[in-house]
């Protein structure tokens, strides 16, 4: 067997034995498919405790104005039992009071709640919106225009729904949602970034390791430096793709549990094109509203990330990490190679990591604006180019700066391992040494003999 | 025969000279003792012999031919700065080795068998390397240098960190290497080792070499003419009758005799010695003393460094 793949099935079984493996194996499934899950479920969250409320009016003008809902149950009391209700509301099962002081056309602010639970928004804003309707009629009514009534019905049937459509490259139209593609955008790159450092700084820990443990002088009698630099990144950037692999698989078969025990308990298997009517029939028929909105939502982030192009987005980011991985571990295994423990690590990590840093910042920029400028440049430049290019794919950029990038990446890649591979070479055998950027200098340009 | 061989090696970093124009020549199945000074440029050249750096210029030939990556197989190295990986087990960690050194799994397990056999170790197999003590791991190292069966072993200070049991352990398998027929190259600072185990020596001070030979012939080379007389008499009486070349030098009281350690300048001979001194008092044993390697060592050092 070569050594190097000795090296890279050393790399790569210790490491996927490890506990925090396993571990993050199973938490990234977890966390993806909450992203799907918990914004649907948050939609569907509601407080479904009744909730009863006395109003007191003084002008006796709005009885009735502000309207029941399914959990909200208002009283209208006269004003005699103003002082009774002040006293003791809770003992006669009100929740909260309102006191309407004055005409509310002239005094905006004379109505008040008072409680001794904190009133949500939500309340506050029903209240609001439904004593902010009955004025507002009664002002345009204040005009006296004939056919008021049909004027406004008329005018509460203009609804416009801008659905963005996505046009493929074989004209096939694809409905998508701008928000979701945002997220996916943000997601990949964060990934990018998050994996990056993740994975260069094991390449970093495990040179260190090696030069800490001295086992490091006993390998390199069997093998050259430079090929145990590559078994080391190679190994690990196998570990990635492992733990990425298996994100995607478990996330999959989440969401498609989740999908599925929904749509079970829906009783309906629910389709895109009659949702609405659906979820009305289901909560007709009585079946939990709750269960049904959620499937609403839930389907509809599914939809939402069909309409990207997920397969090629995905195989876009394995190589933009895998090329930005390349790229940066090289000189992360140069800086494990110059310190003696890793916390000496900081000067020289902080200058590796700047790229990756600037990046993020790059990239939540074009993610506003995929096809400007700034993007476009820190799209091309390897030290960001994968982290920004992944925050522009999910916006279906021309494919020719997609394969330029990559071209520029690669060549980049190589430029950095063979440059960091100069450094390793002689800073492994090093100990005890205070290690500055000329002594780096130096050892790079020491002779490869 | 010659069986490693460097020929004006010389390698420069940056600023220093840690081997100007160095050559040495192993004779084939000897003890080679590689000696110096910290930072005398041992470590360098070994580094070169093993291909882990290259020389500016000369070569290292081995075997009469040109060394090439393909001798790392032949070649056992323990280095000075040595290790293990913590969190590896120790069967599996030593399997990988020996691995490295071109052997196949089947070979390396049957040797490691009979390795962990003879230095009972076999119930460290599944241990991890963080749970041996320091001594269990070196003898762990110590295998896994010798399993591929190299022609030429390099031990740099193959004795530090080992308990006395275990240095004699590791002392009597490098006189067994020997015998089956292997070439040591051997580096260290404990002279009582080198006297006991080394064919040849070189010394090392500054770059260069500034001494070389079989350890034997340099212990001559560098003889006082000192002769230690073991006798019982008046030690007056001794150094009454012993008048020029002869000089009394030191004296210790052993037991039921005396020791005298007689300086012997130019002209004197052992006969001479004894005749002026043997009616006189009754004389035990008397042999003449060589230099041990620690006191050259350091004479040679001092002269080279003036």
């Amino acid at each position: 067997m070569n050594k190097t793949a000795l090296i890279i099935q050393r790399e790569y079984l210790t490491r996927i034995r490890k506990k925090s493996f396993i571990i993050m194996s199973i938490l990234g499934p977890l966390l993806f498919a909450a992203m799907f899950v918990l914004p649907a479920w948050f939609a569907s969250f509601e407080d479904t405790t009744e909730k009863n409320i006395a109003v007191i009016d003084y002008t006796q003008k709005y009885t009735g104005v502000i309207e029941d809902t399914e959990y909200l149950k208002f009283q209208w009391l006269g004003i005699s039992e103003e002082k009774a209700v002040k006293e003791d509301y809770q003992t006669k099962g009100y929740d909260a009071y309102i006191i309407i002081t004055d005409d509310l056309q002239k005094q905006p602010d004379a109505v008040k709640i008072y409680s001794e639970a904190q009133i949500t928004i939500d309340v506050k804003g029903h209240i609001a919106r439904n004593l902010e309707d009955f004025l507002e009629q009664e002002r345009l009514e204040s005009y006296r225009i004939d056919g008021l009534q049909e004027i406004i019905n008329h005018i509460n049937d203009v609804n416009v729904q801008v659905a963005t459509i996505k046009l493929g490259e074989d004209g096939s139209q694809k409905e998508s949602s701008v928000e979701f593609t945002m997220l996916a955008a943000i997601v990949f790159a964060m990934l990018i970034y998050f994996f990056v450092i993740m994975y260069g700084t094991q390449v970093m820990r495990g040179v260190v390791e090696e030069k800490t443990n001295r086992i490091i002088e006993v390998i390199v009698s069997s093998v050259k430096p430079f090929q145990l630099m590559m078994g080391k990144i190679i190994g690990i950037v196998l570990v990635a793709l492992t733990q990425f692999l298996i994100w995607v698989v478990f996330t999959f078969i989440i969401i498609t549990g989740i999908k599925t025990m929904v749509s079970t308990t829906g009783s309906t298997m629910v389709d895109q094109s009659n949702q609405i009517e659906t979820i009305q029939s289901m909560s007709e028929t009585e079946v939990s509203g709750k269960t049904a909105e959620f499937a609403a939502q839930f389907n509809e982030m599914i939809e939402n990330a069909m309409g990207l192009d997920l397969v090629g987005t995905l195989l876009a980011f394995v190589f933009f990490f895998i090329g930005g991985y390349l790229l940066y571990a090289g000189l992360f295994a140069a800086v494990g190679a110059a310190i003696d423990n890793e916390t000496e690590s900081q000067q020289f990590v902080m200058p590796v990591m700047m790229p990756l840093i600037l990046s993020i910042y790059i990239a939540m920029a074009a993610f506003r604006n995929p096809g400007g400028d700034l993007a476009f440049w820190f799209s091309m430049i390897p030290f960001t180019s994968p982290i920004v290019m992944m925050a522009r794919i999910p916006f279906q950029i021309p494919v020719w700066e997609i394969i330029l990038s990559m071209v520029i990446l690669s060549a980049s890649f190589v430029f950095t391992t063979w440059f960091a591979g100069r450094i390793y070479r002689t800073g492994i055998l090093m100990y005890g040494k205070k290690v500055s950027y000329k002594e780096l200098w130096k050892w790079f340009r020491y002779s490869g003999k | 025969m010659v069986f490693l061989e460097a020929k004006n090696v010389v390698k420069q970093y940056a600023k220093h000279l840690a081997l100007d124009h160095v050559n040495i020549q192993v004779p084939e199945n000897t003890i080679f003792g590689l000696l110096g000074p910290n930072g005398a440029g041992k470590t360098t050249l070994i580094r070169i012999i093993n291909q882990i750096t290259g020389p500016d210029s000369g070569e290292i030939l081995l075997n009469g031919h040109k060394l090439n990556p393909s001798d790392i197989r032949r070649i056992g190295y323990l280095p000075e700065e040595r290790g293990l990986y913590k969190k590896m087990k120790v069967g599996e960690q030593a399997l990988y080795l020996a691995r490295l050194k071109d052997l196949s799994r089947y070979d390396a397990l049957k040797r490691l068998k009979y390795w962990f056999e003879k230095f009972e170790i076999q119930p460290w197999w599944d241990k991890k390397v963080e749970e041996l003590s320091k001594g269990m791991q070196q003898k762990i190292q110590f295998v896994v240098t010798v399993l591929h069966e190299p022609e030429l072993l390099i031990f740099d200070e193959p004795f530090s960190g080992f308990d006395p049991i275990n240095a004699n352990l590791l002392k009597n398998e490098i006189l067994e290497l020997k015998k089956k027929g292997a070439t040591i190259l051997f580096s260290t600072h404990n002279m009582g080792s080198v006297e006991e185990l080394c064919d040849h020596i070189t010394l090392i001070n500054k770059s260069k070499i500034i001494l070389h030979g079989p350890i034997e012939q340099i212990r001559h080379d560098y003889k006082e003419h000192l002769i230690k007389l073991d006798f019982n008499g008046d030690i007056d009486v001794l150094s009454e009758k012993l008048a020029t070349p002869f000089k009394i030098r030191e004296t210790q009281a052993v037991n039921q005799h005396t020791s005298a350690f007689i300086e012997m300048g130019q002209g004197g001979s052992v006969n001479q010695l004894l005749s002026s001194v043997i009616n006189d008092v009754e004389i035990i044993s008397l042999n003449e003393v060589l230099p041990n390697m620690n006191d050259i060592f350091i004479r040679v050092v001092q002269q080279s460094n003036q």
